[in-house]
């Protein structure tokens, strides 16, 4: 599955936010929404980000792009991105028009605050939060371009669909002639599988995935580097959701961009993307590659979210999901905040936070047989079953799944 | 050992006792108002031919896409439309809905839940209101005392306590699983035999889905109601019914156990949605599954003008001449499995056929 191209540069951070922090400023207190969140992206990467609504994964992509509005302010953090990379893509795919106008807008964009060097040898990074909304303006749809959960919303109704992506072309290539506009609009339309005849609907005649796709063309208008897609197939029939799902990562493949893929849907992502983030409450509970987390996930909530879904394959059983609901990011409780519904808690969950860190191996089960080096550090969990401060015994997949079930059983017999 | 089990067992006694609500050969069509007098009058076929049955203490699971008419089958048992043809029994005897009187008691044993709960509450009105209503028309009540005592036992029921605080409470303070389980309560209220289910968890968050359907699963158990639950999510009818039906498009297509026609599913397009659906236990020891390529492109036709025969052929790999030219009749597959297809069989002449002798006929149908 990994190609040369994804092989070459999967090392690469395109992406890197640090410590972010975003509150919305309620007039009955803040809520922090996105708390003290660190994550990287690498090129050619799919990043899940999963959780409950509520979670703060939408907020988080939209503080990224820098389209939050008041209320909501970021408060903190850096988002630092990674313009261009110090060895040349090579011979992928990418128009030159595109690079071309790319390197002369980072001229542009160096001019303003950060000292211009090579061209091609550009590897400092910009941070995102301290660009001025003209910088943004060339940042977005040229780097960052982002898919919206609802795309009937996302689409203007009174605008034919070819009118909309020539749109986006028109406003970030002023110099693009008209016919090479119509030219480009037809080129994206076939890349996400929709005819060119299409080019003059309107958004009310296509079908919902119709729709969806239209939304990525435009999104894919520009060859962004990094594309964030907020929940781009809740609304759509599951049959249509894997068409769109199998498009994403045909383009993905042979464009080479990276996604940030947000959903609720934790079974889905774990087909979909490289490594997937579990947020909770505002907070990363655990970061891994999604083997890793299908095979054995730490944190309490990461398999509680594993185990909501019911599966198409092995014995029924009574699952229990999670019980309590997610809490008021007002009030936010004191330690780490899932402990109200977590079966595991003990003291410390109560009072100490704990923090993202290479989760040790659990206990006995599969892990076992998998040597001395397993887990491979790249699995994150913020957790206090797996710091030695506070437990000496980390539980075990098993251990997790054994104590979700006695809730099961519990909860059948009150 | 769990109560899925436990369920399943008392579904099982239960069995031939025959069915409580049966559909035979529903259909349903909705016309259309065209301003061309000369014109062909046209309708929406919603429902073709659909036939079902309900059993006491079971749950049958309705799948597909939007668009196939889970919906119109659930509001055609609930009394909502009127079908164009074929009968609705209950109990055995034809209920006969056109008449007034007749609808109302038949809505005192048959109980709709619709799949938005942030519009089927509403918000100028509190829980008590929601929950007194049904109780007051169906005078399930006597005074206002026996009023409080039934609301806060329907509360308790749905696992909502404190109840007396729940009880004062209006639709916007609650959560959406909250708000669903009001609308469970409600449905409740009258002491209906059988639950229709209509989407009841697809609005809510993941994590309280499960408790919603572990709710319901309980009740099915406990109160030994039918259960028509309509889903488009493959995976929660397996772990939700004991039955499973397909639509596509109107038509039944497959029908059987849950886990049968999940497994081995025979009809292209159940096999199409169980192959669409996300799976993780695709993904083998080495992390690299292969992506599932979606044989049949496209999407549910307009209804206005179906295709001819069976419906799914435009999109199905497997088409031959026949399938545009009419609809298959039912293949007993053996075990209750049944489907409508070709490729299976043609009813009577079914390759199958000498399984279908022994075969259970009135597992999910007719």
């Amino acid at each position: 599955m990994v190609t040369n191209f994804r092989g070459n540069t999967q090392t690469e951070t395109l992406l890197e936010v640090k410590n972010l922090n975003v509150d919305y400023l309620a007039s009955n207190g803040t809520v922090h929404a996105v708390t003290d969140v660190n994550f990287t992206l690498r090129r050619g990467e799919i990043l899940g980000l999963a959780g409950e609504s509520g979670s703060g994964k939408s907020t988080l992509a939209y503080a990224i792009t820098r389209l939050l509005r008041p209320p909501a302010m970021i408060t903190g953090g850096e988002i630092l991105y990674y313009p261009w990379s110090s060895q040349d893509d090579g011979d992928t795919t990418r128009a030159t028009l595109t690079r071309l106008s790319k390197q002369r807008r980072r001229k542009h964009i160096k001019n303003g605050k950060w000292q211009s060097e090579d061209e091609g040898q550009s590897t400092e990074a910009i941070d995102l939060l301290q660009l001025s909304q003209a910088q943004l303006q060339d940042i977005r749809w040229n780097d960052l371009a982002i898919v919206f959960q609802s795309a009937m919303n996302a689409l203007n109704p009174v605008m034919s669909v070819g009118t909309q992506i020539m749109d986006v072309l028109s406003k970030h290539r002023p110099g693009m002639r008209r016919d090479a506009r119509k030219r480009r609009a037809i080129e994206l339309l076939q890349l996400v599988g929709i005819a060119p005849d299409r080019l003059r609907s309107y958004p009310h005649e296509l079908s919902g995935g119709m729709r969806q796709r239209a939304i990525i063309a435009i999104a894919l208008a520009l060859s962004p580097e990094v594309l964030i897609m907020d929940e781009p197939t809740t609304a759509l029939d599951v049959v249509v959701q894997r068409e769109i799902l199998n498009e994403i990562t045909h383009l993905q493949k042979q464009l080479g961009f990276s996604v940030i893929f947000i959903t609720h849907d934790l079974s889905l992502l774990l087909e979909l993307a490289d490594n997937v983030a579990i947020m909770y409450a505002g907070r990363i509970v655990e970061k891994a590659s999604r083997r890793d987390l299908y095979l054995h996930p730490r944190h309490p909530y990461s398999y509680g979210l594993l185990n909501s879904f019911p599966t198409l394959h092995g014995p029924r059983r009574v699952m229990s999901g999670i019980p309590g609901s997610p809490p008021d990011l007002r009030a936010v409780p004191p330690g780490c905040a899932f402990h109200p519904r977590c079966p595991f808690a003990f003291d410390a969950c109560r009072a100490v936070l704990p923090l993202l860190q290479p989760s040790r191996r659990g206990g006995g089960g599969e892990d076992e047989e998998r040597g001395p080096l397993w887990p491979p550090a790249s699995q994150m969990v913020a957790c206090h079953l797996y710091d030695s401060r506070f437990n000496t015994e980390p539980p075990s997949t098993s251990d997790l799944a054994s104590k979700y079930e006695a809730l099961a059983e519990g909860s059948s017999v009150q | 050992m769990n109560d899925l089990a436990r369920a399943q067992e008392g579904a099982n006694t239960d069995f031939h006792s025959g069915p409580i609500l049966e559909a035979i050969h529903l259909r349903k069509m909705f016309p259309l108002r065209s301003w061309n007098i000369l014109g062909a009058r046209q309708a929406v076929h919603a429902v073709e031919d659909t036939s079902l049955a309900l059993y006491p203490g079971r749950a049958t699971a309705l799948v597909g896409e939007s668009g196939s008419g889970k919906t119109t089958v659930a509001r055609l048992l609930a009394g909502l439309y009127t079908p164009t043809s074929g009968t609705i029994s209950f109990r055995g005897k034809p209920a006969r809905l056109a008449e007034g009187s007749h609808l109302r008691s038949y809505r005192r044993h048959v109980q709709l839940i619709l799949q938005d709960p942030f519009s089927s509450l509403n918000p100028v009105h509190d829980v008590r209101y929601h929950l007194a209503r049904p109780l007051r028309i169906f005078s399930h009540i006597q005074n206002k005392t026996q009023e409080t005592e039934q609301i806060l036992s329907l509360l308790n029921r749905v696992n909502l306590s404190p109840a007396e605080q729940f009880i004062q409470k209006f639709p916007h303070q609650l959560s959406g699983g909250q708000r669903q389980r009001v609308a469970i309560a409600r449905a409740l209220a009258v002491q209906p035999e059988i639950l229709l289910a209509d989407e009841p968890v697809s609005m809510l968050d993941v994590s309280i889905r499960l408790d919603v359907l572990n709710l319901l699963l309980r009740l099915k158990a406990e109160e030994r109601l039918a259960l028509l639950f309509i889903t488009h999510d493959i995976a929660s009818a397996r772990y939700f019914a004991e039955d499973t039906l397909v639509m596509y498009a109107g038509q039944m297509v497959e029908g059987g156990p849950s886990d049968e026609v999940i497994q081995q599913p025979k009809h292209p397009y159940t096999q199409l949605l169980v192959s669409a659906a996300p799976d993780p236990g695709r993904l083998n020891a080495d992390g690299n599954e292969s992506v599932t390529d979606v044989p049949a492109r496209g999407e549910i036709p307009s209804l206005i003008n179906p295709p001819s025969g069976c419906r799914f052929h435009p999109r199905c790999p497997y088409a031959m001449p026949v399938c545009s030219q009419r609809f298959p009749r039912r293949t007993q597959l053996g075990n209750g499995h049944w489907t409508h297809c070709f490729l299976h069989g043609d009813g009577d002449g079914d390759i199958s056929s000498e399984k279908s002798g022994q075969s259970n006929d009135t597992v999910s149908g007719l």
